[in-house]
This record gives C-alpha cells, structure tokens and sequence, in this order.
C-alpha cells in the first residue's frame, strides 16, 4: 500500500488549487487539467509524443535486422552476442549519456574526427553543432532504449518456425511478400512488445532532453520537473505528471486489447 | 553488418570515456599521454568520497529490505490464493511502468506532506532515498523470485510432507536452495538499481545527502572534465562487475533448467 499512497496524493493534488506559496487546499477543481490543455503545454506534449515515437520507430528499425542476425548466429555466438547487447543496459544511464555529450560536442571527438578527415581531403571544415538540439535528444534515447526493442523481437524470433520461410519461398513467394505476409504478422506481438517498452519510457524521460536537449527540446518530464523544483507550482505539475501516467496506461490498454483481439480473431480461424 | 554498426554506436562513446579517463589533458579531445592523475584528483575529491559511501550505504540497505520484501510478496502470490489477487498483482508492477519522474515527485509531495524530517544523522538521513529505492526496485525482486518459484515443483514439497518434515525446514533445506540462485541475481540487481538511480534520488536528496549519479551530473552540467571520466569509469566498472556476476549465475541457471 506504500506503493499507493503517494499516486492518490499526487491525483488529489492535480485537482487542488493553489493557495500562496506553499498551502495546498484539496478543492477539487478541473483548474489545473484545463491549464494543462493550454497550447503551450499542449505542444509540449506532442512533441514529447513526437519525439518518443521517432524514436521507437528508429530503434525499430535498427533493431529488427539486429534480432534477426543474432537469432539466425551460430548457437555458440547467441550468449555472447545477447551480453553485448544487453550490457550497456547495467551501465548508468548518466554515465552513457556523459559519454554521448563526450562524443558529441562541438569540440568533441566525432567533430574532431570529421576534421582530420576533412583536413586530409583538403575541405575547410566547421565543427557541427550536434548537440542541445531535438536530433540530439532523439539520438540519445535510441542509443538507450535500443536493448529494450531488442531483446524482445530477439525472443520473438527465437520462436520462430524457420521451415515456413522455406514453405512460402516453395510456394514462390518473394523476399518483400514473405516479409510482409509471414514474418510481420507472426512477430507482431514482440514487435508490439518492443515497441511499447521503448515509447513509454521514452515519453517519460528526463535526463536525456535535460543534458542532451536545448531551450526548445523540452519534453514532459521537464515541464513537470519546473513545476516541481523551480515554479513551485505543485499541483499543475501533479496534473500533468497524471496526465503522463494516463498516456503509459493509455499505451498498455492498447497493447492488451489489441492482443486479445488478435488472440480471439487467431483461436476462430484456427482449424 | 548492422550487427557491427550497431555495437560500435552502442559501445563507443562509454570506451573513448573511459580511454579519456587515463589522459592527460584537461582539454580532453587529444591525447596527450598516459595518467592516473585525474583517478587521484576524483579519489581526494571529498564529497565524492562521500556520495560514493552514501551511494553504499544505500544500496546496501535498499537490497537487503527489497530483496526481504520482494521474496514475501513473491511467495505470497504464487502460494496463496486470495481476492482481488490480480489487482494486487498489477499493483506491484506499478512503479516498474509509470515514468521514473512520477514516481519521484509522488515520493516528494508524500515525504511533504508527512513532514519527514530531514535533519537527522548519518545512516538515517538516507532514510528517504532508501525507501524510494525500495519502493521501486522490490517489485524487480517480487518479479524474478516468482519466475523461478514457477519452476518448483511442488511434489518435492509434498513429498518432504510425507517424509515428516515442518513447514520450517521445507523451507529451509528445500525451497531455499532452489531459490538461491534467483536471490543472488536478484540481490545483483537491486544493487545495480539502487546504485544507478538518478531521477527518484534526484527529488529525494537534500544538500546533505547526495549520491554518486547526483554528484557526476552536477559535474557534468559544470563541464567535461577527465576527473569526470575518472569518476564514471569507476562506477561503470561496479556496475559491470555486478552485471557480470548476475549474468553468469543466470547462464548456469537456464542450463540446469535445460538439463533434465
């Protein structure tokens, strides 16, 4: 019940006014949710769902041929190839994303290495501005959500019956339509899986945006952190931080209907 | 391809850090030579030395209670039937879903609002921090202790019945060997957590009480400094020691479950 105690607080909070500096009445108004629809934080949200999504999808990406390489590995390569990519996981989120601004800084070493090659073809050479930017916040959650997406497309293709690749190329299908028509929907699942595992914790981070992003690339989590430690406003920062809370159980809704859709629509056809 | 790609994004930035710990420039982007200079400098800087106890401390105390708390809730799911059980269930996954930042300023009104003083000596002005730390790294413990307890089989259990043994020493010469593994494992990571904890701490701490992670961002929003990289590498090395470790067993655990 511990666990509890603080989320009804912070969901009575949301609908309490403020009352100067630090007195908080429980009044029950709507206050705070309205101001949280004000375009202002509005944009802020969608661009958090934005930026979340870009991610997830880029992770996907990148993630989906790297499952299906290290499931399709020799048997004995697997542990070592799965450790790989699951360490950097342990490694302090922090730590990994000091590293990125190490690397990526106007002087850092990524600059520093287009330079030397640049001076070495003779280009004059202006170190790049990659970092407090929105590219920059985006690259930063997929390099640490990308064992998220991993791991379960890898489970999913560990599971995978590999003699249907062969029956539906028998059956003179192509690369493309085997693709689209077998392995898609079979992995759908995992693929759902990853997908969630990414984009919640990508909606809700706030380190990454904090360190790696501009003025501009704000997400949620910032906005509430404001409110929170310098505004001083808690009960807006309450509503939206519910807010938030609603968008991840919104996601898990969707994953649970959409797989016991697909569940019961699978047991029906099934002979 | 990908495959190569993919390591060398992900494991790059961490080894040119920790490669640029040992170099001797404080600019950082040539290097200049090899040095432990900057592992000294972090080693005698003071509040370093202090957060890095803190960070001990805590960790410790959060995997002792988590992995008690999570072995009891554990066991009381996968022995007792009860209503609302599922709920309960849910419950406990909580603060594995919600965003770290709700969790953290649900703790701060909380911890506010029952007026948790904040003056007290050293191991208990942590208090507030271990409790957050527990709070979201027992529901880890609950989730890892009930796959293997998923594993028992129960005849083992009946069997000692027969035989007349007590409830106590099934438990002890029994069910506790087999879960011995996944309370290491488990012990490894609520370590790992409690260590690694940025977002919840973050809220948590006062000017008293700060951790290693809280410590290295308020260098990092300073500047980039090798001491920095001295600092990180240092972590980085306890957390992938312990990682190893939890791997390790775990292997050996699958294999047994493979044997049979």
């Amino acid at each position: 019940m511990f666990l509890l105690v603080p989320i009804v607080i912070i969901s009575i909070f949301s609908f309490s006014a403020k009352q100067g500096l630090v007195d908080i009445s429980a009044s029950w108004v709507l206050d705070n949710y309205i101001r949280a629809f004000d375009p202002v934080y509005l944009s802020v949200f969608f661009k958090s769902m934005g930026i979340a999504g870009l991610t997830t999808s880029i992770c996907f990406l990148i993630g989906f041929p790297l499952a299906i390489g290290i499931a399709s590995a020799p048997k004995s390569w697997k542990p070592i190839l799965l450790m790989i990519v699951v360490l950097p996981f342990w490694v302090n989120l922090l730590i990994r994303t000091y590293a990125l601004i190490a690397v990526f800084r106007t002087r850092g070493f990524f600059n520093f290495s287009l330079e030397w090659v640049a001076n070495l073809l003779g280009i004059p050479f202006e170190p790049l501005t990659l970092l407090y930017n929105d590219a920059a916040v985006i690259l930063g959650l997929v390099y640490i959500h990308l064992p998220f997406m991993i791991l379960p497309l890898y489970a999913g293709f560990e599971g995978f019956n590999k003699s249907l690749l062969e029956a539906a190329s028998d059956l003179g299908a192509r690369q493309f339509k085997i693709m689209t028509a077998v392995v898609l929907p079979i992995m759908a699942p995992s693929i759902i899986s990853g997908c969630i595992l990414v984009f919640i914790p990508a909606l809700g981070s706030f380190l990454t945006p904090e360190l790696l992003g501009g003025p501009s690339s704000q997400m949620i989590a910032n906005v509430i952190e404001r409110q929170f430690l310098a505004a001083n406003d808690w009960p807006f920062g309450s509503a939206l931080s519910m807010i938030l809370i609603y968008l991840t159980f919104g996601a898990l809704a969707l994953r649970y209907f959409w797989l016991r859709r697909r569940y019961f629509g699978s047991t029906e056809n099934r002979p | 391809m990908t495959l190569c790609c993919t390591i060398v994004f992900l494991y790059a930035p961490i080894i040119v850090l920790v490669i640029f710990s040992f170099n001797d420039s404080r600019r950082n982007v040539t290097w200049h030579g090899f040095t432990f200079k900057y592992y000294e400098k972090a080693l005698q800087n003071n509040n370093l030395i202090e957060a890095f106890f803190n960070s001990l401390s805590i960790a410790f105390f959060n995997t002792l209670f988590s992995l008690i708390l999570g072995t009891l809730t554990a066991l009381l799911l996968w022995r007792f039937r009860f209503s609302y059980k599922s709920v309960y269930e849910g419950i406990i996954l909580i603060p594995i879903i919600i965003p770290e930042i709700c969790i953290g300023i649900a703790l701060l009104v909380f911890f506010k609002l029952c007026g948790w003083p904040n003056d007290l000596p050293w191991p208990l002005n942590l208090s507030k921090i271990t409790c957050a730390h527990i709070l979201f790294s027992f529901p880890f413990v609950a989730v890892i202790i009930r796959a293997r307890l998923a594993t028992f089989n129960l005849a083992q259990e009946e069997a000692a019945l027969d035989l007349g043994a007590n409830h106590k020493q099934i438990f002890k010469n029994i069910l506790f060997p087999h879960l011995k593994s996944a309370l290491v494992v488990s012990s490894l990571l609520a370590f790992t957590l409690s260590l690694d904890d940025f977002v919840i701490t973050f809220f948590m701490s006062g000017p008293e009480t700060t951790t290693v992670p809280l410590k290295i961002y308020s260098m990092v929003r300073f500047s980039v400094t090798p001491e920095v990289n001295a600092a990180s590498t240092i972590l980085l090395l306890i957390t992938i020691a312990l990682a190893a470790i939890a791997i390790w067993i775990q292997r050996s655990w699958v294999q047994e479950v493979e044997k049979p």
